[in-house]
């Protein structure tokens, strides 16, 4: 993975000074809070209901051993003893005190991370596939695009005060991940009928209030011109994105507004522009990126037989484990969603233990995913099954992945000072009501957002669910159908909202009406999309007497 | 009139009032044009040789328009005097010079060591801008 040299190294630790030194103006009062507060969310400082909130950004969703150490004795040294892995492959703290946000991230900057644009009207921190490096079916690895991109975006001198916050996604397989076509810039690593390498590019997704699809804008960007390209998509939004309303001022309302081709006309119009400029990053620059991301040192001789005689283990195999692209190893995925659990929630002790099992098992690497959970990438098959004895004896064992009890939710308003409704405590209720039945059901995404803002991606859920305040009272509406990836689709709403229970039923009564509809291997997701909502609506909404 | 601050240039500040882009096109001899955030710096790109001064306005130091604008006017020549006025604060004079404004009016006074210890604290930069920096990429690859 890739590994800082003295010019990255030296660019962090002047941002701890930076920092240092806000907090110090702040403090003495020669800042106000107004002043201070765009500062102190481009590095990832939020105020919540009940203190700072500091998110550490996870470049790509890559960390090391010693990074994931770090991450635990933080949460022991500097908040509650956990940390809570975002959407975005992050990692943020709940409980943090200002004073203490610069020493946080000076022992962050010893491991060689940093806090710098998880927040803010700026480029934030880029996201991958979990899977990069390891999957089967990637093109190419696309994580050191990513990583030219971090360079690219970290302190872009034009781009930190933006209209709005920016997201952008690098995958280079033709399933989807990430969810790239729901970020502001989706960019896709293909290779042309002349067997070349270059990006796609998506510009225009998103959830929040008002959910896009990104439309493709130029199909073949070639690789000596992304970060060119990229400029170029973010001047035009910089100029002419909307200011008048902050709920109008995502990337996503431009392309809209102005039509793909007038958005796409503009872009290749300061593209040719910016070509002129030589901004753009030598391949030497993306060679030296790309060796310091080569396959690690695999047995080649690792057998390829499994030991399934333990059905519990073969259980978590069948669910939690993707086929690798060496023969004789899997990627491992642990679920930080044991049932009834805080989705993505982990311990200090819990994270400092998959930090020693990377390093046993994983070539010392960890990823976390879009999902809230974390991968061991590389994990020889022979190893597999004492790996899954000492997660599960920690509480980390859980055979879930993308069933309805892997949930993805937002913090809520156990938390966050926007949310209108709590999301952790309906997550823990499905969790538990669905326990027994997860592998019936199978394949079946659910996200939870506590407000329209959506972090929790419920746009994107097979079921989602959008709490929203009703005169004063947690109010949870659902909504079918939504999905990320090649096929991405938006969940549509079903009718009128639930209360915390009722919402609780009503995904029961969906899942039932799919376990008795179902065809063949039919996910939730096809059932539905055969169907339509019309029968499910049905069956959420019929009166009690009629279903019993 | 608020105060010039900061200015990293060695000819004489011109004299001239800053007129509107609106009415700049009208006044054959004006030397001097402010440019509001909703502006197209574009639109000046004809008149580039008889400027002396562009002053870009920031009326919040959140909207982040007047960066592109100053990068535009350098990116195609302009070589007179670029100055940030408004809502122009400690923590955005780097982000500002790298965008090539080279004096700062900030509409309250700033503190003098705290702009100039902000300014100078890092020594390398990733992206090439008009600032004549070498990004880290130049550096690695010589």
């Amino acid at each position: 993975m890739y590994q800082y040299d003295k010019y990255d190294q030296a660019l962090v630790d002047a941002r701890v000074a930076d920092f240092r030194d806000q907090v110090r103006r702040r403090l003495d009062g020669s800042m106000s809070e107004e002043q201070f507060r765009p500062l102190r969310l481009m590095n990832g400082l939020y105020l919540q209901l009940h203190a700072y909130m500091l998110r550490v950004a996870v470049p790509y969703g890559t960390l090391s051993s010693a990074q994931m150490r770090m991450l635990g004795d933080i949460a022991d040294k500097y908040d509650r003893g956990y940390g809570h892995f975002t959407t975005r492959q992050n990692i943020q703290y709940n409980w943090i005190k200002l004073d203490d946000a610069p020493d946080i991230l000076a022992d962050l900057a010893k491991v060689e991370m940093h806090a710098i644009q998880t927040s803010g009207n700026c480029i934030r921190n880029t996201t991958s596939d979990q899977y990069a490096g390891a999957a089967a079916d990637e093109v190419v690895d696309p994580r050191p695009y990513a990583e030219l991109i971090r360079q690219w975006s970290t302190f872009h001198p034009e781009f930190s005060y933006l209209p709005r916050k920016f997201k952008m996604a690098v995958i280079a397989s033709n399933t989807d991940r990430a969810a790239m076509r729901l970020h502001d810039i989706g960019i896709q690593i293909v290779r042309n009928d002349a067997g070349e390498l270059g990006c796609a590019f998506y510009v225009g997704g998103g959830m929040g209030r008002t959910p896009m699809i990104a439309p493709l804008i130029r199909d073949f960007v070639s690789l000596d011109q992304m970060i060119t390209y990229s400029e170029a998509c973010l001047r035009v939004y910089n100029r002419h994105g909307r200011r008048d309303n902050k709920y109008k001022a995502r990337i996503k309302i431009l392309v809209h507004e102005l039509g793909k081709d007038e958005y796409t006309r503009q872009v290749e119009e300061e593209f040719a522009h910016l070509l002129t400029q030589n901004i753009e990053p030598p391949l030497a620059e993306l060679e030296r990126i790309k060796a310091q991301f080569t396959d690690p040192a695999y047995d080649l001789s690792a057998s390829d037989d499994l030991d399934r005689s333990d059905p519990d283990f073969a259980l978590w195999v069948d669910n939690n484990c993707l086929a690798h692209k060496q023969p004789g190893y899997l990627s491992a995925t642990i679920s930080l969603k044991p049932v009834g659990g805080i989705p993505g929630d982990a311990t200090s002790d819990q994270i400092r233990l998959m930090a020693d099992l990377a390093k046993e098992y994983s070539f010392d690497e960890l990823r976390v995913t879009h999902a809230q959970n974390i991968v061991l990438p590389h994990v020889r098959k022979a190893d597999l099954s004492t790996l899954w004895q000492k997660l599960d004896a920690a509480g980390l064992g859980t055979a879930n992945l993308d069933l309805v009890g892997d949930i993805i939710a937002c913090p809520g308003l156990d938390y966050c000072s926007l949310a209108n409704a709590r999301s952790i405590p309906v997550a823990q209720k499905i969790s538990e009501r669905f326990a027994g039945k997860q592998q019936e059901i199978g394949e079946l995404k659910l996200k939870i957002s506590g407000c329209i803002n959506a972090c929790g991606h419920h746009h994107a859920g097979h079921i989602g669910i959008l709490g929203v305040d009703r005169k004063g009272v947690e109010n949870y509406q659902l909504l079918l159908g939504g999905c990320e990836g090649a096929d991405t689709s938006l969940g549509q709403i079903t009718g009128p909202g639930f209360d915390e229970d009722g919402i609780v039923d009503a995904v029961e009564k969906a899942t039932n009406l799919y376990l008795a509809n179902k065809q063949g291997d039919e996910r939730f997701l096809d059932t539905y999309r055969r169907l339509g909502m019309a029968p499910f609506k049905e069956a959420i909404y019929a009166k009690e007497s009629v279903n019993g | 009139m608020v105060e010039t601050q900061f200015r990293y240039r060695a000819d004489e500040p011109a004299g001239d009032p800053a007129v509107t882009v609106d009415s700049f096109g009208d006044q054959t001899n004006a030397a001097a044009v402010r440019i509001e955030p909703g502006d197209d710096a574009r639109v000046l790109l004809p008149y580039l040789d008889r400027l002396k001064l562009v002053e870009v306005n920031f009326p919040a130091y959140t909207d982040g328009r007047g960066y592109s604008a100053a990068r535009i006017l350098r990116e195609a020549g302009y070589a007179g005097e670029l100055r940030a006025v408004g809502d122009v604060l400690v923590d955005q004079l780097a982000y500002m010079r790298r965008c090539g404004f080279d004096s700062f009016a900030p509409e309250h006074p700033l503190n003098t060591a705290d702009a100039e210890a902000a300014m100078a604290r890092y020594a390398d930069v990733y992206q090439p801008t008009v600032d004549g920096r070498a990004p880290v990429w130049a550096k690695r690859h010589g």
